[in-house]
């Protein structure tokens, strides 16, 4: 089992079960994004989700586009993510998985960004633009190393993708609640529930959903039928207006959520 | 046969790098567009447009005059300009918004640099019955100002993009971005060949119809195939329109003719395949203009339709096995061929256009007089004429303010 994996069926078998947190780094710098990152994990995020600034972010909605666009607009380079994940793991014992666009991995190279992640003492990573079809050297790099690879699966998936989805992920695989991008939402899409009872049938024991989630009330209500919940972008708010003690809060608050 | 490849690659580029929440609707149009591609009603349907609405097929001009300062070589313009909306673009708009209408869907989602692709999907939407949004990064809107006029003259609701480098390939992300949220109702008409399959091959496909028409109309006028068929290229669908029909003829030659901005040895140009790399961006690989870290590029380009910083993956492919060849055009070479066409012949181009025009004054000056060479003329300038007044100073300050005021 991996890290990842072992710290999502921890948070279920202690509580009702994980809350994963993201921030990109760099925003608003380097050294910000690793207290934010640490502050999470000393304050009930079960797993980071770290999240490589690119240019051209299709999946994502206005605050984390603004978010990663300062980190790009203030130099970022891929070496400050290997670095944070460094520095992040040695701190804290909450496993750490990047979030990346493809084209930044497949231009440094997918096994020397798999080894020097590894490297790092990074556990994984989320691709949100690439699908396990066209993933052959990721899926090759991954089984190497033993990195963990999440996939995402949509509530337009067909079974037989869902199915797909659940075989080629490893650590958990990545529910999408809604169909849209990321962003605070009111109320999470009744949709991630029966999204989540079909990739239980198509044999997913690891399942987190994503997209939109923003309250403890809301982490409580998809922890009732998924194995973990992912919260984003009222991170990435909470930095950008209170810094690290706004995402320290921010995170207990949200981790109050996951006690059954 | 070149001319039989189907994707989803082409080579090694293109595919589908897009999210998940976008396959099944990506492998619904695929399916909707194999069904209609062998559906005779379908084809009548298209057809029946093209003759009644767009005014097919296009007729063909020779150029002698403007061939003068091409070496001698003759010089044939396949007449895309003279398509009702002004441009190419009509043709894949209309056997899009057929399917889309196939479909069920209700909404058009379009992205657009110059404008010419969202004023011809507004056009459909209008035709159509269904409601249209078009996504425009705020410095085209600027540039195009009166092609925003004409968008929501239809009816189309235009979203100024402020995002990134504010420009054609960022109104794609927020394209993408809406269509991820409303899949359901709507399609998004990608307006050239880039973009996950099936775009490519189905973009591609519905401007067959150029150079079908222009490889026989130009067999009636000369008795032979050309020397060579230039077109300019950014996303690069008029081009592959036109080099389709000839990618099996191997004596005609095909050059495409990138935006080279300032030029492209600076850093202000939009020459992808001359000096980008293969990488992924919207949705495919293919070339692109990226750092070394793999963050796009901003391209530059006085041209709003080829200032985009990718490429559809055939012409990649194109490029890669030597079928086709592509070079770099200034600005200001743009500008003279638009200058000059407009002056010896009446006609006055698109900028974009005026690219692939530039291009066959080099050609023509390469390859002699013995030589015939077809121009795709894309589409027609009067959405260019502030950017061209300003430029050739054609509006002097005292009666431009007296028509502010």
């Amino acid at each position: 089992m991996s890290a990842v994996e072992a710290a999502i069926a921890r948070a279920n078998a202690e509580r009702g079960g994980a809350l994963i947190g993201y921030l990109p780094v760099g925003f608003p710098t380097v050294a910000e994004s690793i207290e934010a990152a640490v502050a999470m994990a000393e304050n009930g995020v079960d797993v980071i989700e770290l999240g490589l600034p690119y240019s051209d972010p299709v999946m994502d909605g206005p605050a984390i586009q603004k978010a990663t666009q300062t980190a790009l607009s203030n130099g970022f380079r891929l070496q400050d993510g290997f670095d944070a994940v460094r520095e992040i793991t040695s701190r804290v014992s909450a496993p750490v998985v990047l979030m990346s666009y493809w084209n930044p991995i497949m231009q440094y190279g997918v096994d020397r960004f798999a080894d020097e992640l590894k490297a790092a003492g990074g556990s994984g990573i989320i691709t949100p633009d690439l699908v396990s079809d066209e993933a052959v050297d990721w899926i090759a790099a991954s089984e190497r190393t033993g990195l963990d690879r999440v996939f995402l699966a949509a509530p337009s998936s067909s079974d037989a993708r869902l199915v797909r989805a659940v075989e080629a992920s490893t650590g958990f695989v990545y529910a999408v609640s809604t169909m849209g991008i990321t962003g605070a939402r009111s109320d999470v899409d009744a949709a991630a529930k029966t999204l989540v009872a079909r990739l239980r049938e198509a044999g997913s024991t690891s399942a987190c959903v994503g997209l939109g989630i923003s309250t403890a009330e809301q982490v409580r209500e998809v922890l009732t039928y998924a194995d973990g919940a992912i919260v984003g972008s009222v991170f990435v708010s909470a930095l950008s207006t209170g810094g690290v003690d706004a995402v320290a809060k921010t995170a207990a608050s949200l981790a109050t959520g996951t006690l059954a | 046969m070149l001319k039989d490849e189907l994707g989803p690659y082409f080579g090694e580029f293109g595919g589908r790098f897009v999210p998940e929440s976008l396959i099944a609707a990506l492998d619904e149009l695929d399916a909707a567009y194999n069904e209609a591609k062998n559906d005779p009603e379908f084809a009548a349907e298209l057809a029946e447009l093209h003759a009644s609405y767009t005014g097919r097929p296009s007729i063909i001009t020779e150029v002698p005059r403007f061939a003068e300062h091409a070496g001698g070589a003759r010089i044939i313009l396949k007449r895309e300009d003279l398509n009702h909306t002004g441009s190419h673009k009509i043709n894949n708009v209309l056997g899009q918004a057929l399917l889309a209408r196939r479909l069920g869907k209700t909404r058009l989602i379009a992205e657009t640099g110059a404008g010419q692709h969202g004023v011809a999907t507004a056009t459909a939407a209008a035709l159509f019955g269904m409601s249209c949004v078009v996504y425009m990064g705020e410095v085209d809107t600027e540039r195009q100002a009166l092609n925003v006029a004409r968008m929501r003259l239809l009816g189309a609701e235009v979203i100024p993009v402020t995002a990134g480098s504010r420009t054609l390939k960022d109104a794609i992300n927020e394209g993408l971005r809406d269509w991820v949220a409303n899949v359901e109702d709507s399609h998004y008409l990608m307006g050239t060949v880039a973009g996950p399959h099936p775009f490519p091959v189905m973009v591609r496909d519905f401007h067959r119809v150029i150079g079908d028409e222009a490889r026989k109309q130009v067999l009636e006028l000369t008795g032979a195939l050309p020397t060579a068929v230039a077109a300019c290229v950014g996303g690069g669908s008029n081009a592959m329109g036109i080099f389709h029909a000839f990618l099996d003829d191997t004596d005609v030659a095909l050059y495409g003719y990138e935006a080279a901005g300032e030029g492209h040895l600076t850093e202000r140009h939009a020459a992808t395949l001359t000096k980008g790399r293969p990488g992924v961006l919207h949705g495919a690989r293919s070339y692109m203009l990226q750092d070394d870290e793999g963050q796009t590029v901003e391209s530059h380009s006085i041209s709003a339709g080829l200032d985009y910083p990718g490429v559809g993956p055939e012409h990649s492919w194109l490029k890669d096995i030597g079928r086709a060849n592509y070079e770099p055009i200034t600005d200001a070479e743009a500008m003279e061929a638009l200058r000059l066409l407009s002056r010896t012949e009446g006609i006055i181009p698109a900028i974009e256009s005026a690219h692939a025009l530039a291009g066959a004054i080099k050609l023509g000056k390469q390859l002699g007089p013995e030589s015939v060479i077809l121009v795709n003329l894309s589409g027609r300038g009067d959405k260019d004429m502030e950017t061209a007044a300003e430029y050739f100073e054609l509006i002097d300050s005292a009666e431009a303010n007296k028509a502010g005021e």
